[in-house]
C-alpha cells in the first residue's frame, strides 16, 4: 500500500527488484495529519490510480491466483555504453538535456580528449570502481569507474587538478542527488592543503559564485551523482516538493589560516596536513545572524529553537565572528558547540510533533536508545535538549567584510580522503 | 554538414535485475492470520490501526495484527520471521 504520487516510484521499484508484477494498491496522498476518520474514507473510498475500490484491490492482491509471469518474476541485464554514437554537438547537446543527463545549464560535452585530461588528475587507473550511489534508500544501488566520474567532472567544467576531490565525493556513498521529499542537498567542507594547490577560495563570498574550483567541484558532485546512480528525475528518481538551490553546488573551504580554532577535518580526527572532504546533509533550512553582539545568546537559542530538529546545525562562521566568541571565552569550537547543545531547546510536545522525528527518531526512542527514549518519556511541556554536541558543528570562512554568520541545516554523513584519489 | 563528434556516455552502470516469484495466494482469508506491517512512517499507525479495525468489522473471521520492524528504513529480520512463522499474509504500507 502507498500513496497515489509515488505510483511510478512503486513501479520503478518493483521492476528493478525483479517484481513488475508486485500487487500494489494505493490510498491518496497525504497519510500525514490526517484524522483517524479521514484515513477511515480513505480505506472504504476508491483506490485514485485503478479507480476500484481500495480494499477491493487490498483483497485481490492477497487472493487472486498467481498467473505464470508472476511466479517467474522478470530477470534482464541493463547495460550503458562507453560512448555515444557520434553526432553534432547541437544534438548531443539535445541529447544530453533529453535523457536528463544535465542540471539543465550547458554542460561541456564530454568528448574523448577532454575525459582523456581529467584522467591526468589522478593516479587511478580509469577501470578502478570508485563506488556506489543511489538515489533514496529503497532503490538499487548503481556501480560506477574513475572514468565515468571523469565524464561527469568534465561536464561540470571541471580542471584535472580538482579531480582528486571529485573522485573523494563520488567514493562517500552519499548522494548529491538524494529523492527525499524534504528536498535536501549536500554542503561539501574541503579542509587541509588541497584548497589553496587548486586555488579554491575561503574569502569574500565563499559561498557564491566567485571561484572556479569551488563552483564547479560542487556541480560535479551534482552530476556525477544523478548520473551514476541512475537518474533524478522527477516523480521517478526525484520527489522532493520544493527542491533546493543548493543542489547545483554548494562547496567551501574553511579558511583554516584565519580561524583561531581547529579546523573541521582535525576534529575529526584527521592530521592537518591531510586533505579532507567533509560531506554534510541537509541544505533545509538557513538562518543567519551578525556577532556576537551583546544579544547574541538570545538571537542564538532563538535561532536554535527555530531548526528543523531533525536536521542538525552547520555553522558557517565568518573570522570575525570567530574571534568574537574567543574574545567572550570560547576558545575552542567545542566549547561554542557545548554552549549550543545546552541552549537548543523546546518543548517535548513541539520536538515530537514533527513527522521526520515521529519517522526516524520515535522507533529508536521506543527501542530504548538514547537520547530519544529520555526525549520520549518527557512530559509535552517540559523543556528538552535536542541535539547532541556531536550533532553540531562550526567551520569558518567568509572574507571579514561583515562579522556575518549562517546556521544551515546539516548533518554530517561523511569524510573522506582526497589524498587516497590523488 | 556539421561535425561529427564523439562523447562518451555519463551514465553509471546498473546491477542486473534478478527475478523474484509472487508469495503464493491464499485461496480465502477465513481462519487466516495476516499480519499489517506499519512501515513507520508519520501516522501510519492510525491508517493502520483503521485498516484492522475495518477487517474485524467487516471480515471478521481473519485473524489481524499489526506489527512494526525495529527501526525505520531497516530489514527487520526478526519481524520476518515472526511473520513467517504464524503469519499466513502479510500487507505493507504506507509508504515506501
Amino acid at each position: 500500500m502507498h500513496t497515489h504520487v509515488f505510483k511510478r516510484l512503486c513501479n520503478a521499484t518493483a521492476l528493478s527488484m525483479g517484481m513488475p508484477r508486485l500487487r500494489q494498491a494505493y490510498v491518496p496522498q497525504p497519510v500525514v495529519d490526517r484524522s483517524a476518520g479521514d484515513l477511515r474514507a480513505y480505506i472504504e473510498g476508491q483506490d485514485p490510480i485503478s479507480k476500484r475500490p481500495f480494499m477491493q484491490e487490498v483483497l485481490d492482491g492477497l487472493l487472486s491466483p498467481l498467473d505464470e509471469a508472476d511466479v517467474q518474476g522478470l530477470s534482464f541485464e541493463r547495460t550503458t555504453p562507453r560512448l555515444i554514437e557520434p553526432d553534432s554537438e547541437d544534438s548531443l547537446r539535445r541529447l544530453f538535456d533529453e535523457n536528463r543527463w544535465t542540471d539543465s545549464l550547458p554542460v561541456v560535452l564530454p568528448t574523448e580528449a577532454r575525459v582523456e585530461a581529467m584522467l591526468k588528475g589522478t593516479s587511478h587507473p580509469p577501470d578502478t570502481i570508485v563506488g556506489r550511489l543511489r538515489p533514496t534508500a529503497f532503490r538499487e544501488y548503481w556501480e560506477f569507474t574513475v572514468e565515468k566520474v571523469a565524464v561527469n567532472a568534465v561536464m561540470a567544467g571541471a580542471r584535472p587538478e580538482y579531480f582528486p576531490v571529485i573522485l573523494a565525493l563520488a567514493s562517500s556513498g552519499i548522494s548529491a542527488r538524494s529523492s527525499s521529499t524534504n528536498s535536501f542537498a549536500t554542503i561539501t567542507v574541503v579542509n587541509g592543503p588541497i584548497r589553496n594547490e587548486i586555488a579554491m577560495n575561503s574569502g569574500i563570498g565563499v559561498m557564491g559564485p566567485y571561484n572556479h574550483a569551488n563552483a564547479t567541484i560542487g556541480r560535479a558532485y551534482g552530476l556525477l551523482s544523478q548520473n551514476l546512480q541512475g537518474g533524478s528525475v522527477p516523480d521517478d528518481t526525484y520527489m522532493g516538493s520544493l527542491g533546493n538551490w543548493l543542489a547545483y553546488t554548494a562547496v567551501l573551504p574553511e579558511a583554516e589560516e584565519r580561524s583561531p580554532w581547529q579546523p573541521l577535518h582535525v576534529q575529526k580526527g584527521f592530521k592537518a596536513t591531510d586533505s579532507v572532504a567533509s560531506i554534510f546533509f541537509g541544505g533545509w533550512y538557513t538562518h543567519a545572524g551578525y556577532g556576537p553582539r551583546a544579544t547574541w545568546q538570545e538571537k542564538m537559542r532563538r535561532s536554535l529553537a527555530a531548526v528543523e530538529q531533525y536536521s542538525q546545525p552547520l555553522f558557517v562562521m565568518d573570522p570575525i565572528v570567530a574571534r568574537g566568541f574567543v574574545d567572550l571565552g570560547f576558545d575552542t569550537k567545542e566549547k561554542l558547540i557545548a554552549w549550543c547543545a545546552d541552549n537548543a531547546l523546546m518543548t517535548a510536545r513541539e520536538y515530537w510533533d514533527n513527522q521526520w522525528i515521529q519517522y526516524l527518531m520515535r522507533p529508536r526512542a521506543v527501542a530504548g536508545v538514547e537520547p530519544y527514549a529520555s526525549r520520549l518519556k518527557a512530559q509535552p511541556d517540559e523543556v528538552i535538549k535536542i541535539f547532541e554536541p556531536s550533532e553540531i558543528n562550526i567551520v569558518i570562512a567568509g572574507g571579514e567584510t561583515q562579522g556575518a554568520w549562517k546556521m544551515i541545516s546539516g548533518s554530517l554523513r561523511a569524510t573522506v580522503s582526497i589524498d587516497a584519489w590523488r | 554538414m556539421s561535425q561529427q563528434i564523439t562523447v562518451h556516455d555519463p551514465r553509471g552502470y546498473p546491477p542486473k535485475v534478478v527475478g523474484k516469484r509472487l508469495a503464493p495466494r491464499l485461496s480465502s482469508l477465513d481462519g487466516k492470520t495476516v499480519y499489517l506491517v506499519d512501515c513507520l512512517f508519520d501516522n501510519t499507525d492510525v491508517f493502520m490501526e483503521q485498516l484492522r479495525q475495518w477487517f474485524a468489522e467487516r471480515l471478521p473471521a481473519v485473524d489481524v495484527r499489526v506489527t512494526r520492524p525495529k527501526e525505520t528504513w531497516s530489514d527487520d529480520a526478526e519481524m520476518r520471521k515472526a511473520i513467517a512463522a504464524d503469519g499466513d499474509a502479510a500487507i505493507l504500507g504506507v509508504g515506501l
